[in-house]
């Protein structure tokens, strides 16, 4: 059995394209049958449209991506007027709605928009993006920040709400608990961690913004420990991801202690790697003698 | 789209640093000049996109300019081996707004996604000029290539020792119906500038996907933001801010 229940919602699997490597699904389903995943959460939405930061945007490493699109989306309105209507002709399962923001206000008036969206599932809250001055990451390495984003959002929606993490922070444990402990239904982490890289032609940085996110199979084990620590922290359910590329990553991210895995920059690379997970994940379950999903969170 | 693997049926050098590499494969996802693919290269995480320069049966041509990690493995690789491609990737050049005399400028190796469109807009009955534009002797390839489709071929150097001395803005015949740019940015402005008829430019980015889905290579244009490897990587002169 692969189905397992995230935040009181059953979903058919724990496979979850991650924010920022999905768009709003049209792209994938024009390849492949979306509704085999488990939901996929969509483009960091914000209240304004957004261009993001000037390119490039992209650098690559060893094992690895570097990116720092800032928050490009349409704005809350457009995604609701738009997206989501030609999304549901695609893609009949709950969705998850990746929300960002600027202030506590600018978070909670975006997910008050998206409370009212049946197609929406669970409200996965961004306080990590280490793209943007101002927002995003400044929320999410403050435990007191972190926590007021939370319970500013629990204010407006009845959804289930999913505090993304960062892991550019000491202690990340303290965070979800401060997340946790101001009403967050689940934790999902890890967002990408900052890192850059210089042309050596141009001696300059590559990216035009000079730092940005750091993910990919390159950031695995790093992300592993950090669920693991979350997991043993808190008691609400953690989504797991960074650096997973395949249905092993999936089973150990589990074993750490996520109850779903979110899969990002390896999408960017094989457009069809969700769809393989999720076709692959039964023979690697068989081959580790896992009957249900479910039972192996966390008891590594 | 689709992801097909290739096999390499030859991988030369043509000019300095640039290779022209033939593959085997799956093209029917390829249908427009202007296109691009992008290859999956052992050890390195993010593809490399690289604009579709000629298909013939089930032959897909490249032309790469050797310059970084990426472009250097690939130039080392040999008929025989295999390469993962992404095809069918980008919008490609409208060639149904070409009038009768198109205009083709290229610089460098933004030459090779002219080389198939000239294909095409001769195979429709147009009368075809190319200018395409080098640094120098050593960096021209495909004039004679160009030529024998029946192709007017223009090519210029920059330090004169081969063609007209100068840029394409130099070489730029007195009359055309349209014209449609590939090059270096610099080149491409110059061209926005010294053009008087409507006209097609391929823009370059670095990119995360290449098809869409990471807003790594987005711009702005008259329009609104656009993708280069979604919505482009052809925008229509009049979309240009510049």
């Amino acid at each position: 059995m692969t189905k397992i229940s995230l935040c009181g919602i059953t979903i058919d699997n724990p496979v979850i394209p991650a924010s920022g490597a999905f768009g709003y699904g049209r792209e994938f389903a024009e390849l492949y049958d979306i509704n085999i995943l488990g939901t996929f959460s969509f483009k960091g939405t914000t209240l304004e449209p957004r261009f993001g930061n000037e390119t490039p945007r992209i650098a690559e490493c060893n094992c690895g991506m570097l990116n720092s699109v800032g928050l490009q989306n349409p704005g809350v309105d457009a995604v609701v007027m738009h997206e989501l209507p030609e999304l549901k002709k695609v893609f009949a399962k709950p969705v998850m709605a990746n929300v960002s923001g600027f202030s506590l206000e600018e978070y909670a008036a975006v997910c008050e928009r998206l409370d009212g969206v049946e197609q929406i599932g669970w409200l996965e809250v961004n306080i990590s993006c280490p793209n943007v001055r101002g927002g995003g990451m400044s929320f999410g390495t403050s435990a007191k920040q972190a926590a007021a984003v939370t319970a500013a959002v629990k204010k407006v929606t009845g959804k289930p709400v999913i505090m993304k993490l960062s892991p550019n922070v000491t202690d990340i444990t303290e965070i979800a608990r401060a997340c946790e402990d101001a009403g967050a239904d689940g934790i999902s982490l890890i967002n990408t961690l900052i890192g850059m890289r210089i042309d050596l032609q141009r001696k300059k940085p590559v990216l035009a913004n000079t730092f940005g996110g750091l993910s990919g199979p390159a950031v695995f084990p790093v992300a592993l420990r950090m669920v693991y620590q979350v997991a043993h922290a808190v008691r609400i359910p953690v989504i797991g991801m960074g650096g997973v590329s395949d249905a092993d990553g999936v089973i150990e991210m589990m074993l750490a202690g996520a109850s779903a895995v979110e899969v990002g920059a390896a999408n960017l690379v094989n457009p069809y790697v969700c769809r393989d997970i999720v076709k692959n994940l039964p023979a690697a379950m068989e081959k580790y003698g896992i009957e249900n999903l479910e039972d192996i969170v966390g008891i590594a | 789209m689709k992801q097909a693997l290739y096999e390499i049926t030859s991988n030369r050098r043509i000019a300095d640093a640039v290779y022209e590499i033939k593959l085997r494969g799956d093209v029917t996802e390829i249908k427009i000049p202007g296109q691009f693919v992008n290859l999956k290269i052992d050890g390195l995480y993010l593809r490399r996109p690289i604009s579709v320069c000629d298909i013939s049966g089930d032959c897909l041509t490249l032309i790469y300019k050797a310059i970084g990690k990426g472009t250097f493995q690939l130039s080392e690789m040999t008929a025989g081996q295999t390469v993962d491609v992404l095809s069918g990737l980008g919008n490609g050049y409208d060639l149904s707004v070409s009038g009768i005399k198109p205009l083709l400028i290229g610089g460098g190796v933004g030459v090779p996604p002219l080389y198939w469109l000239a294909k095409r807009l001769v195979e429709d009955g147009n009368s075809v000029t190319a200018v395409l534009g080098f640094n120098s002797a050593k960096d021209v390839f495909y004039g004679d290539e160009f030529r024998s489709l029946g192709v007017e071929t223009r090519i210029t150097t920059a330090d004169g020792s081969y063609g007209v001395k100068g840029f394409v803005t130099d070489a730029l015949p007195e009359f055309y119906t349209h014209f449609y740019a590939c090059g270096p940015e610099p080149m491409l402005k110059a061209v926005y500038r010294n053009t008087f008829t409507s006209g097609q430019f391929s823009f370059e980015e670095r990119m995360g996907c290449g098809f869409g889905a990471c807003m790594g290579c987005s711009c702005r244009t008259v329009t609104g933001y656009k993708r280069i490897c979604k919505d482009g990587p052809v925008l229509k002169k009049e979309e240009i801010l510049w």
